[in-house]
C-alpha cells in the first residue's frame, strides 16, 4: 500500500470516526448520568437525518437552516422521549428502563417507516462539500471528508465548555457522582437531564446529518447499526466519559477502515468487528480506556 | 456469669479457623493489616470495634469474597486463601451479611431450600427425568428446609415471601438458611442489628443453643455490647484494621485501650 | 411421583388438547392452523428466554442467534443431499453437511444442541457482565452469528437463504415440542434447582456465600435456554419453509422479549399466555394494514402500522403494568378453582 493511499484511508477512518464519536456522546452523556443504555439513539440520528433531507428536498430550505431545523427537531425529540419514556422509570429497576428504550427505538423506526416509507431515498449533496480537495501529493479527498472532523471537533469544544465551564454543566457532573445528593443540594435534577438527552440529541442529529452527507441516503433503519457500534466506541473509552467516548469512536473509525484496508477479504465480516472489539474491551478491561471503576459493596 | 469458662489466648495450633497476618489493601488504603486471629473448635468468639474498624472486611477476606495481598486463612487445617465463596461454603463456612441478603421474592422455605443445595448428591439433568433418587433428594430437603424454618420460628410462614417478613424474622431466616449449607462454622456479621431490647436478648439465647444443637463454632461481628458480653467467650478489637486488644469478655470490658477506642480519649478519661 | 389432582387435570388437559389438535384438520382452516404453529412455536421461544432472563436474571438479547443457529442447523439436516447440491449456487456446499440427512426430530434436537453449544462459547466470556453490558454483549454474539451466516456461504447458502424446507412441523408436531420444552423446564424451575436460579437471579453474593457456583449456574441456565430457542428456530424454519439471515435480525428477539415481558417474567405460564396472546394479536393487527371499509368511508391500508402499535403496546405494558400479565405467579388448578368458586358465589 502506498502512502498516498494509506493516508486517504486515514482520512476516511478519522470521518467515519468523527461521526461515531458524535453519537457515542450522546450515550456516554445518558449512561454516565442515568446508567441506561438509551438505545433510541440511534434513531435520533435517523430522524435527523430524515428532517434534513425533507427540509431541503421538500421545503428547498437551504442546507444549513435545515440542519439547524433539524437539530433543534431530534432535540425536542430526545427530551419528549426521556419525558414519556424513562421519567416514569426511572425508580423502576434497570432492565425496566432498557426495555422501555427498546420499545421506544422501535416505535421510532416503525413510525418512520408508516411517515416516510420503508425506501430508501437518495440525499442531494451541496456541490461544495463533494468537490475534490488536494491535500498534499496524490492525497485527494471530498472535502466533505475534512469537514465532518472539523465541525466534529468544533462540537465537541462546545460540548466541552457547556460541561466543565458552565452551572448546568456542574450539575450534570454532580448527578452523575450522586443523584439524590444533588437533588438534595437544590439542583433541579430532572430539568438537567432533560438538559442532557437534549443535547446527546442535538450531537445525535449532527451526526445523522453528516452520515446522510457522507453516504448520501436515508431510511428508517439508518440509525440501528451506527447507533450500536457508536455505543460500542463509549464501552470502549470508558463509559461515562466524552473524552472517552470521542476517543472510542475515533478508534472504532479507525479499526474498521484499517482492517478492510489491509485485508480486503475480511469486508463481508465488517460488522461484526465492533462486536468483536466490545467482547474483547469486556473481558480484559470493562471499565474501557478512561472510565471509571465501580464495585458493588458487599 | 453465663457459665463458660473464661479461656486465656487461644490454641492457634488447633484452632478450627486461623487468620495469620491477614493484610488486606484497597488502592492505598489498609482495611485489615496483618491481623492474626484464631477460632477454637466450639466457641463462640467475637470480634468488636467501632465503625471503619475494618470488621466486615475482614469477613469479606475470611469467605473468600477478597483475596488478602498478605497472610494466610487456614479453615479446617486447609489454606483457604484465594479459594471462591463457594468453595469456601462446601467446606463447612456459612455466614449471614449486615445488610440482609436474601431472595425477597421467594418464599421462606425456598430461601432456606437454596441453602440446602450445596449438600445435594443428584446432578441437575435428574430433574426433567424425575427419577426416584432425585425425587426421594427433593423431599428431603423439603423436610430438612421445615425443620430448620420452625428452628427459627418461621414454620407457620413457610409459605410468606421472605421481603415480607419483619426485620427480626429475615435476620432468623437468614441464620437458618446459613445453617441449611451444614457449615462447621458460622460468621454473623452483625446478628442483632435493628432488634429491640427483648429480640436481642432471645437472639442470645438462640445462639448459644444453635451451637450446641448443630455442633457448631460461631464468629461475629456485633455492636450491641450486651449481646457480646453475654455471648461470646473470647473477643478480638479491632480498630484501623489492626487488632488492638483480646481476651474474655471481662478483660476488655476493663480494658483501657478499648474504652479509649470506643469513647475517645476524653472520655475514657472521665470514664477512668 | 405423587400424582395429585392438579397432575391429574394437567395430564387430562395436555391429552385432550393432543386429541383436539390432532383432529384440527376437519374443522380448522389452513390460515388457522398456521397460526396455531405458530403460537406453538413461539411459546417455546418465550419459555426458553423466560429461564434465562425471567428466572436466572440473565438479559440476554442474543435470543436470535440461536434461533437462527437451530433453524440453520436443522435445515441442513432435514433436506436432501440432492436438493442441497442444487440450491447452493454461489459456493457448493461442504463436506459433511452435503451428505447429512436426518429424520426430522433428530434434526430438530440436532439444531438445539448446536445452538445450546454456540451459547457455551458466548457464555464463557459474556456471563461475567451484568445487567445491560450483558444485553448489548449477547446483541452483539447474535450479529456476530448473523454476519457468519451470511458469510459462510458454503454452509449457508449465504444471504440466498434456504429453500423449500421441508413443511414436517405439523401442528401436532409443534404442540408435542412446545409440551416437552414446558416439561422439561417446569420440572427444572420447580425443583430446588428453580429456587437456585432464582437466587443467582435475586442476590448473587447471598447465592456464593450459599455454595452455588454462580457462574456455572448461570451458564447451565443460558446452555439449556439456547438449546430450547434452538429447538424453536428449527420448528420455525421447518414452518416458513425458508430461511435466509435478514429474518434473524434484533426485532426477531424483540418479539420474543415482548412475549415474556408481557406474560410476567419468572412464570412459565405467563410466557404460553404472553406468547399465544402476542402472536394472536400481531396477526389480528394484520389487518389495519389492509385497506379497510367503514361503509361510510374507505380507509387505505397503512404499512408498517402493525409495528407501530406493537411497540406501543410493549411501552405501555412496562410503563403500566411491569409485572406483565402474571407477574412471577403460576396459573394453577387450584388458583383457576378458587377463582370459579368466588364467582359463583
Amino acid at each position: 500500500m502506498s502512502l498516498d493511499m494509506f493516508l486517504q484511508h486515514c482520512f476516511n477512518a478519522l470521518t467515519l470516526g468523527s461521526l461515531y464519536a458524535l453519537i457515542a456522546i450522546g450515550y456516554t452523556m445518558v449512561y454516565g448520568i442515568l446508567r441506561l443504555i438509551n438505545f433510541a439513539h440511534g434513531d435520533i440520528l435517523m430522524v435527523g437525518a430524515y428532517f434534513v433531507f425533507f427540509g431541503t428536498f421538500a421545503f428547498g430550505w437551504p442546507w444549513g437552516i435545515a440542519a439547524i431545523m433539524a437539530i433543534a427537531g431530534a432535540s425536542l425529540l430526545g427530551v419528549v422521549m426521556e419525558r414519556v419514556a424513562y421519567r416514569p422509570l426511572r425508580d423502576a429497576p434497570r432492565i425496566s428502563a432498557l426495555i422501555s428504550a427498546i420499545a421506544v427505538s422501535f416505535f421510532i423506526e416503525s413510525l418512520a417507516v408508516v411517515v416516510f416509507t420503508g425506501q430508501p431515498r437518495p440525499v442531494l449533496q451541496p456541490e461544495w462539500l463533494v468537490s475534490e480537495w488536494q491535500v498534499w501529493g496524490g492525497v485527494r479527498i471530498l472535502r466533505l471528508t475534512a469537514f465532518v472532523p472539523a465541525m466534529t471537533a468544533v462540537l465537541v469544544g462546545i460540548l466541552l465548555y457547556i460541561v466543565y465551564r458552565t452551572k448546568p454543566g456542574l450539575a450534570m457532573r454532580a448527578i452523575s457522582k450522586d443523584i439524590e445528593t444533588t437533588r438534595l443540594l437544590g439542583v433541579r435534577v430532572d430539568n438537567i437531564i432533560a438538559f442532557t438527552f437534549c443535547i446527546g440529541s442535538a450531537l445525535a442529529a449532527a451526526s445523522g446529518i453528516m452520515w446522510a452527507l457522507r453516504y448520501p441516503q436515508v431510511h428508517p433503519y439508518m440509525g440501528i447499526m451506527p447507533g450500536l457500534k457508536a455505543f460500542i466506541a463509549a464501552v470502549f473509552g470508558g463509559i461515562g466519559s466524552i473524552q472517552g467516548a470521542v476517543i472510542g469512536g475515533v478508534a472504532l473509525g479507525f479499526v474498521e477502515i484499517m482492517t478492510v484496508a489491509f485485508m480486503p477479504e475480511l469486508s463481508g465480516y465488517r460488522d461484526a468487528f465492533a462486536f468483536v472489539l466490545l467482547v474483547l474491551v469486556l473481558l480484559f478491561k470493562p471499565t474501557g480506556l478512561l472510565g471509571e471503576r465501580m464495585e458493588e459493596k458487599i | 456469669m453465663s457459665g463458660f469458662v473464661l479461656p486465656t489466648a487461644p490454641d492457634y495450633a488447633g484452632a478450627l479457623l486461623l487468620a495469620r497476618d491477614v493484610t488486606m489493601r484497597f488502592g492505598g488504603v489498609t482495611a485489615v493489616s496483618e491481623l492474626t486471629l484464631a477460632v477454637p473448635q466450639g466457641s463462640i468468639v467475637g470480634v468488636i470495634g467501632p465503625n471503619g474498624a475494618g470488621k466486615t472486611t475482614l469477613f469479606n477476606v475470611l469467605s473468600g469474597f477478597y483475596t488478602p495481598q498478605e497472610g494466610d486463612v487456614i479453615f479446617a487445617g486447609k489454606s483457604v486463601r484465594g479459594r471462591k465463596p463457594y468453595d469456601i461454603c462446601r467446606l463447612g463456612m456459612a455466614r449471614t451479611f449486615q445488610n440482609i441478603r436474601l431472595s425477597q421474592q421467594m418464599s421462606v422455605l425456598e430461601n432456606i431450600m437454596v441453602g440446602c443445595h450445596v449438600r445435594r448428591r443428584c446432578p441437575w439433568w435428574m430433574a426433567p427425568l424425575g427419577l426416584p433418587s432425585y425425587c426421594r433428594e427433593e423431599a428431603d430437603i423439603a423436610r430438612k428446609g421445615r425443620q430448620l424454618a420452625e428452628r427459627v420460628n418461621l414454620g407457620d410462614q413457610l409459605h410468606e415471601k421472605a421481603g415480607s417478613l419483619p426485620y427480626g424474622a429475615q435476620r432468623r431466616l437468614e441464620i437458618a438458611r446459613a445453617l441449611a449449607t451444614e457449615p462447621r462454622l458460622l460468621l454473623l456479621d452483625e446478628p442483632a442489628a435493628g432488634m429491640n431490647p427483648q429480640e436481642s436478648l432471645e437472639l442470645m439465647y438462640f445462639i448459644r443453643h444453635i451451637r450446641d444443637e448443630f455442633d457448631l463454632t460461631i464468629l461475629l461481628i456485633e455492636h450491641d455490647m450486651k449481646v457480646v458480653m453475654g455471648v461470646c467467650q473470647y473477643i478480638w478489637v479491632m480498630e484501623y484494621g489492626a487488632l488492638i486488644a483480646e481476651g474474655g469478655p471481662e478483660a476488655v470490658r476493663n480494658n483501657p485501650v478499648v474504652i479509649r477506642a470506643y469513647l475517645g480519649e476524653d472520655m475514657a478519661v472521665q470514664h477512668a | 411421583m405423587r400424582l395429585n389432582r392438579g397432575a391429574i387435570l394437567n395430564i387430562a388437559a395436555m391429552f385432550l388438547l393432543g386429541c383436539l389438535l390432532w383432529q384440527a384438520e376437519s374443522f380448522l382452516g389452513d390460515y388457522q392452523i398456521y397460526i396455531g404453529k405458530l403460537i406453538f412455536i413461539n411459546i417455546i421461544l418465550a419459555l426458553s428466554l423466560n429461564l434465562i432472563y425471567g428466572f436466572t436474571g440473565l438479559f440476554s438479547l442474543g435470543h436470535a442467534g440461536f434461533i437462527a443457529v437451530g433453524a440453520y442447523v436443522s435445515a441442513l439436516c432435514i433436506l436432501a443431499p440432492e436438493q442441497k447440491e442444487m440450491m447452493w449456487i454461489l459456493e457448493p456446499i461442504i463436506w459433511p453437511f452435503s451428505e447429512l440427512f436426518t429424520p426430522f426430530w433428530a434434526s430438530v434436537l440436532a439444531g438445539g444442541v448446536a445452538a445450546a453449544i454456540f451459547a457455551f462459547f458466548i457464555a464463557v466470556p459474556v456471563l461475567r457482565l451484568g445487567d445491560d453490558y450483558l444485553g448489548i454483549a449477547t446483541l452483539g454474539f447474535a450479529e456476530i452469528i448473523r454476519v457468519l451466516i451470511v458469510n459462510a456461504t458454503a454452509v449457508t447458502n449465504g444471504s440466498l437463504g434456504i429453500k423449500g424446507i421441508p413443511s414436517h412441523a405439523t401442528l401436532l408436531a409443534c404442540y408435542g415440542w412446545a409440551l416437552f420444552t414446558l416439561i422439561v423446564l417446569a420440572r427444572l424451575v420447580f425443583s430446588n434447582f428453580g429456587n437456585v436460579l432464582r437466587c443467582i437471579r435475586d442476590n448473587e453474593i447471598a447465592a456464593s456465600v450459599m455454595g452455588i457456583n454462580v457462574f456455572r449456574y448461570k451458564v447451565l441456565s443460558f446452555c439449556i435456554g439456547a438449546f430450547f430457542a434452538g429447538v424453536g428456530g428449527a420448528l420455525l424454519g421447518s414452518h416458513l419453509s425458508t430461511i435466509d439471515p435478514k429474518m434473524f435480525n434484533f426485532l426477531l428477539t424483540f418479539n420474543v422479549l415482548m412475549f415474556v415481558v408481557a406474560g410476567g417474567l419468572g412464570s412459565l405460564t405467563g410466557s404460553i399466555l404472553g406468547a399465544t396472546v402476542i402472536t394472536i394479536l400481531l396477526e389480528w393487527l394484520r389487518a389495519i394494514e389492509e385497506p379497510m371499509n367503514l361503509g361510510f368511508v374507505e380507509l387505505p391500508g397503512i404499512p408498517g402500522m402493525r409495528m407501530v402499535v406493537f411497540s406501543l403496546v410493549l411501552l405501555a405494558i412496562i410503563l403500566y403494568r411491569r409485572e406483565g400479565i402474571m407477574g412471577t405467579r403460576e396459573l394453577t388448578w387450584t388458583r383457576i378453582f378458587a377463582f370459579l368458586r368466588r364467582h359463583k358465589a
